[in-house]
């Protein structure tokens, strides 16, 4: 018998690791004092300080989610929740430290700034290493630095806005994400202010049996306009490494806010991921999503539709391989009238990965004439893997138009040989047919990460046993 | 230019194809007539290799080469094309992306984007097909009559030796038939050959017929002129029942 494969995904850009060159490391696990020691070194205001301990407490208190993915490979106390590496934040790529550059070198960051981005920042372990914005921007009021830098400039408006979309009590990893946050982007949007150019915040954890938890907080104010994109790896250790980060994105009335994220993380991550969009009077947030690496995912961007006539709009995309659990999906809450979403998701599972569609679509009693409609469909590649849909509808407001259409699947082998009889070879055949499957979704990607999914989708005919 | 010699091929335990016998020379047009389930369809499938049917007796040659050994695309490669009776929709693949990959794996040399474009428009206008099919995903939200055109626009482009039509005028409105039927007549010359499928003499129409074959349960049980297209229409299959 002839079998096909979709390879794996090339992973050799990513699993170059760098050696551990790091200046600090917290001990292992989580107590008050690592929490104390975690806070002074970052010279936190004296509420992050006390916000920190909170979320300690309610982390200590809940327990791990009962359903998804099975995560008791995560022992938090053989964690290291900060890793501070040795390089000062700089503005200028000659002056970050040569190995670090060449890992962002290799991940055609500083070629893809000169080329296509108004502003990029580049996270290496728990701290920022580079950053920079273009002057143009600056100019318009527009701010985009990491969290640190905006705990110091921006108090007030981190103050105002802080997990208050993520409460450290809604689950126990975005506790843990307030007890331990470190890294990650502030981007303000004055009213008015279109970012024609995209911003890009790259995040590479280097560090063994480390976690990375870095939070995103975007405010875009009323009728302005922004893409932001976010990408994330880390080489493969034979330890467990967490990414617990968080996303909270404020879309005011009239404003347009564009997020895509490509997460590419080694086969030893436990990607436990929060991320939420409060959005308003006509505004609309969408979401972009590439989930392709981690060994267990469990990713389900929120939007929670809040003025009347707000949208939503989620394109995702999944990849699950050899020993990957990936659980993605997600979710919209319909929380004023006339309220509209969109949800459309493609995932694959090959040579053993199990992927999970899951997501949530609650229309509120306040919410009449809400307008939802979802699409997810599956491809699986062998009698291997694994593929689930779990839609869940909660339906409250009136005159609630809602659609939803799940299709699991497999290559079609009539479609096959449709291709084939007008001489294209099989593994070509396949591998168009593969690429046709998440083409909806791959020209919704930033042009560099869909080149490379179209990269990874790369088919090889083994010969006959 | 194709041989078949008393083929035989199932379907699983179902031998479906009993002992075929055709001979198409260079330049030829040959009609197949048979009812539905003679095996008419799976014939064309075996001729390209269709993997849901196995060859259990006979040969089959194409420009003397033994075809069986080879796989779909390498014959396809050689200068076979199938217009299928029923064209897959394949979400995410546009019609013009499949007919370039398609024309760069035939002919073997790369293909000038822009030149192939411009000259798959003027093939789309002669089919009257829209432009904006160029772009849409193959065959996917097409109507019967669209699919078919969009089979005889793969012919033209691809531009085989032999081609197979099946049932390419079948389910279509009489303006339809007569555009496919020119499509049709615009690839045939000295140096291609056609077996054409099908129940209606209408496609036939600006083709010369060289020779007809009446196909019944699973072999050709008569075979003569294009005198026989207008001897089924009139008394049926009834009559060479009893041949087979």
């Amino acid at each position: 018998m002839k079998k096909n494969y979709i390879q794996d995904i090339e992973r050799a850009l990513y699993d170059v690791r760098d050696a551990d060159k790091s200046i600090y490391k917290s001990d292992a696990g989580l107590t008050e004092e690592i929490i104390r020691d975690i806070s002074a070194r970052k010279n936190d205001p004296p509420w992050m300080l006390e916000f920190r301990l909170k979320s300690l407490e309610v982390y200590k208190k809940i327990s791990l989610p009962t359903w998804g993915p099975d995560i008791s490979a995560l022992n938090m106390d053989e964690i290291v929740t900060y890793v501070k590496p040795n390089a000062k934040q700089v503005d200028d790529w000659s002056q970050v430290p040569d190995e670090i550059k060449k890992t962002f070198d290799r991940l055609g960051i500083p070629e893809a700034e000169k080329k296509s981005l108004a502003g990029v920042g580049a996270q290496y372990d728990s701290e920022v290493v580079y950053h920079s914005i273009q002057k143009r921007l600056t100019d318009l009021g527009v701010v985009y630095t990491d969290m640190e830098t905006a705990l110091v400039e921006h108090e007030d408006i981190v103050r105002e806005y802080f997990m208050t979309l993520v409460p450290p009590k809604d689950h126990k990893f975005a506790a843990l994400h307030g007890a331990v946050w470190s890294g990650g982007s502030f981007v303000y949007v004055p009213a008015g202010v279109d970012v024609k150019i995209p911003l890009q915040s790259y995040f590479r954890l280097n560090a063994a049996g480390a976690g990375q938890f870095e939070h995103t907080l975007i405010i875009v104010e009323p009728n302005a306009k922004l893409h932001f994109i976010e990408g994330c790896s880390a080489p493969r250790y034979n330890v467990t490494n967490l990414h617990a980060g968080c996303v909270e994105l404020f879309v005011k009335e009239g404003a347009r806010l564009r997020y895509s994220t490509i997460e590419n993380w080694s086969r030893n991550m436990m990607n436990l991921n929060t991320k939420r969009a409060l959005v308003e009077k006509n505004a609309l947030v969408e979401w972009v999503s590439g989930s392709f690496g981690s060994h267990v995912s469990m990713l389900y961007p929120c939007s929670v539709l809040h003025g009347e006539g707000a949208r939503a709009e989620f394109t995702g995309v999944t990849f699950a391989g050899k020993g990957q659990n990936l659980d993605t999906g997600a979710i919209v809450i319909h929380a004023a009238p006339k309220t509209s979403a969109n949800i459309n998701t493609r995932t694959i599972s090959k040579s053993g990965g199990a992927a999970t569609y899951r997501s949530a679509v609650k229309v509120t009693k306040n919410a009449p004439f809400a307008k939802c409609s979802v699409n997810c469909e599956s491809l699986m590649l062998d009698d291997k893997s694994r593929s689930d849909t779990l839609p869940v509808m909660d339906i409250e407001g009136d005159e609630a138009d809602i659609g939803h259409e799940a299709k699991i699947g497999r290559i079609s082998e009539e479609a096959v040989f449709y291709l084939m009889a007008r001489g294209i070879s099989e593994e070509e055949a396949r591998a168009m047919i593969v690429r046709g499957f998440v083409e909806p979704i791959a020209k919704e990607l930033p042009l560099e990460y869909a080149v490379e999914m179209n990269n990874l989708i790369n088919l090889e005919l083994e010969g006959q046993l | 230019m194709l041989e078949i010699k008393n083929l035989h091929a199932a379907a699983g335990d179902k031998e479906i194809l009993r002992g075929v016998n055709l001979s198409v020379g260079r330049g030829e047009v040959h009609v197949i007539l048979g009812p539905n389930g003679s095996g008419k369809s799976t014939l064309m499938n075996v001729i390209l290799g269709h993997p849901k049917y196995q060859i259990t007796g006979g040969e089959i040659f194409f420009d003397g080469e033994d075809l069986t050994a080879l796989k779909t695309f390498e014959r396809a490669r050689r200068g076979i094309f199938l217009s299928f009776q029923n064209p897959e929709e394949i979400p995410g693949i546009t019609v013009e992306n499949m007919l370039r990959t398609a024309k760069q794996s035939v002919t073997g040399e790369k293909i000038k984007i822009l030149q192939f474009h411009k000259e798959l428009l003027a093939l789309m206008k002669d089919l009257q097909i829209s432009a904006e099919y160029a772009n849409r995903y193959m065959n996917v939200g097409f109507s019967g009559g669209e699919k078919k055109r969009n089979e005889i626009l793969q012919l033209l482009t691809l531009q085989p030796k032999l081609a197979l039509l099946d049932e390419t005028d079948s389910g279509l409105d009489v303006d339809a038939v007569e555009i496919v039927s020119a499509g049709v007549a615009k690839f045939h010359n000295e140096k291609n050959s056609c077996i054409i499928i099908t129940h209606n003499a209408q496609i036939l129409k600006h083709l010369p017929v060289n020779r007809a074959h009446i196909f019944l349960n699973g072999r050709i049980v008569r075979s003569g002129g294009a005198e026989l297209v207008g001897e089924v229409s009139e008394k049926g299959y009834a009559p060479f029942e009893v041949e087979s």
